[in-house]
């Protein structure tokens, strides 16, 4: 049995080194500078770049971080300070069961919010959705870092006649600064790779957009449409597109765990 | 915190707006901390309110009924129902052995070197963005199976119903394998933390009385956390239930129920992806709300259920937030 245990491990390793792979190779070699600073060009011909999907992508994400960083943070702080109440237990298996949630359906409520009552998709409907998505997930890191936090750190705090919230902001949270820095980094990471949501919101745009009250095109849409679409020159596009929005994230995602392991030894 | 008197050693002229800021603090924490349970509600009163309409004009046959016709405004989800219960299941057979051994490998095998390394890999996996595993899964996963899987499969079982048809690529298979390689990091990670929540003492007891280390895990270490891991299967399957864009890649989006793997399928998630900007009536939007309500209750049952089952064997802790 220990055979099969070792074996099966290895084969779930194997997809991963499969799939990044297999990204390396098919995409590498149409990523150019061109890529990086062209627009798309209209179906059939060849060459055009994602400029407009990589900006897009940072807007999209950068407005929902804005939206979500505050309420996600400030409901793990809760957790952390005051969540060991009826609320505390209640908010937190919301956020677990929040974080289950199908990212679609999310997007529903976007359009249902934004994109009906004003008329239009926009960047902005996407960046709620991608928000929505954030908050649950950024309340549970945030509350397990800032709970990693030495309580004689707090009590010392007290002691001095420091009131609570100055303890709370000043000593607590600053103290798990990084950490919490580290979940934020994780879950834009893992809302920039995101479609589902912002298939009805954003919709994604061919020309260069920076208005948010306009349709705006991202990377993971670019790579829906050019994966689906019929033609070589968009699959090559497509494959490129994943390489770089796979780096994206897991530029982030490393870098977030890799400060998280400086600062508190061996993480759990 | 509230057992310290630290409060009444404050500075006894402050101690009062030291009190009101407290209570402002708190408040505001609470407001951020209230949008969690407000979340929930507003997106079952937003599915509810837009599915209204279908709801009232189809009743409970939209679940049994498998005809989807926009233009003569008669819908039934049966054939996603079908799809997504189906592509699931076949997530989890394949996912499951797979993510359990991960997690038995991780805490009782692995060397301590190895731990982390693969434990990192293997949350990689959760990283990547889903619409990446459904290029891969166009480009690489349908062409393999087509070419390397499914005629020596059809060969040796093709007697079976589940084998029926000609294999086109885009099908039922292609849809539970491309789940099944998404989920198995959830799982896993999940399961790795109730097995490390399992008291040594357990495993030691097993061993002390002659067991074998795989006998041990077997007899001591496994049944001691069975609450957890069935959670963490069932969490699995959350996730595979919801996935939209991967299975909508790589399903074939076809309105029709068919028990041959090598069918085209469709599921909830897929067809409101793929419909629901073109849904130009209000009752073609409607019927794609129900589905969204329906997929919405399930999935939160399915996660509410895994977690309080996962909360019986490591109370509290946010279990698999790793992989979230």
């Amino acid at each position: 049995m220990t055979v099969v245990v070792v074996l099966f491990s290895f084969v779930a390793v194997l997809a991963l080194v499969l799939i990044l792979g297999n990204l390396v190779v098919k995409g590498a070699s149409s990523i150019d500078w061109a890529f990086f600073t062209r627009n798309p060009v209209p179906a059939g011909q060849s060459g055009g770049g994602v400029a407009n999907a990589i900006v897009g992508t940072g807007i999209i994400v950068g407005l929902a971080a804005l939206i979500g960083v505050p309420i996600g943070v400030g409901a793990g702080m809760y957790l952390a300070e005051y969540g060991s109440g009826r609320l505390g237990f209640l908010v937190r298996f919301i956020a677990d069961v929040l974080n289950g949630t199908p990212s679609i359906v999310v997007g529903i409520v976007g359009w249902t919010f934004i994109v009906k009552p004003t008329r239009g998709y926009s960047a902005l409907a996407g960046s709620v959705a991608l928000a929505i998505l954030m908050i649950p997930m950024l309340a549970r890191t945030t509350e397990e870092m800032v709970r990693l936090v030495p309580h004689s750190l707090r009590e010392a705090a007290l002691a001095l006649g420091y009131p609570r919230w100055r303890t709370s902001l000043k000593i607590v949270a600053r103290t798990a600064l990084g950490g919490i820095v580290t979940g934020c980094l994780v879950g834009i990471a893992r809302v920039a790779g995101e479609t589902a949501p912002l298939l009805f919101t954003a919709l994604g745009n061919l020309n260069f957009s920076v208005d948010i009250t306009q349709p705006i095109q991202t990377l993971s849409l670019q790579i829906y449409v050019y994966a689906t679409g019929p033609f070589e020159e968009w699959h090559r596009l497509a494959w490129a597109s994943a390489l770089v929005l796979m780096a994206l994230v897991l530029v982030i995602s490393i870098a977030a765990r890799w400060v998280t392991r400086q600062r508190y030894g061996r993480f759990r | 915190m509230t057992s310290l008197p630290v409060e009444g050693l404050a500075r006894p002229q402050s101690l009062h707006a030291t009190d009101r800021s407290d209570r402002i603090y708190r408040r505001v924490l609470t407001g951020f901390a209230l949008g969690m349970p407000l979340l929930i509600l507003i997106i079952l009163g937003v599915l509810f309110v837009d599915a209204l309409p279908a709801l009232k004009r189809f009743g409970p046959s939209f679940l049994w009924t498998s005809t989807w016709d926009p233009v003569a405004e008669v819908y039934g989800a049966a054939p996603m129902i079908f799809g997504t219960l189906a592509s699931s299941l076949l997530a989890l057979l394949i996912a499951v052995p797979l993510a359990i051994s991960v997690a038995i490998f991780l805490t009782e095998f692995s060397p301590r070197w190895l731990r982390q390394p693969v434990a990192f890999l293997v949350e990689l996996l959760a990283a990547i963005p889903s619409v990446v595993y459904g290029l891969w899964g166009i480009f690489v996963l349908i062409p393999f199976l087509r070419g390397y899987v499914v005629p020596p499969l059809k060969a040796v079982f093709g007697w079976t119903p589940f084998l029926q048809g000609v294999f086109y690529g885009n099908s039922l298979l292609a849809g539970g394998i491309i789940l099944a390689i998404m989920i198995v990091p959830h799982i896993a990670a999940v399961s790795r933390e109730v097995l490390l929540a399992v008291p040594v003492s357990q495993r030691e007891a097993a061993l002390a009385m002659g067991a074998t280390r795989w006998e041990a895990v077997r007899s001591a270490v496994l049944p001691y956390g069975r609450a957890g891991l069935i959670g963490a299967i069932i969490l699995g399957l959350g996730r595979a239930l919801g996935e939209t864009m991967a299975v909508t890649m790589v399903i074939g989006n076809r309105h029709d129920i068919s028990i041959s793997l090598l069918q085209p399928a469709y599921t909830m998630a897929a067809a409101i992806a793929n419909e629901f900007s073109e849904a130009t009536t209000a009752t073609y939007q409607s019927a794609l709300m129900e589905v969204g309500l329906i997929l919405f209750v399930i999935t939160v049952a399915v996660n509410a259920i895994a977690r309080i089952l996962i909360w019986r064997v490591a109370r509290g802790a946010a279990v698999g937030s790793a992989a979230l």
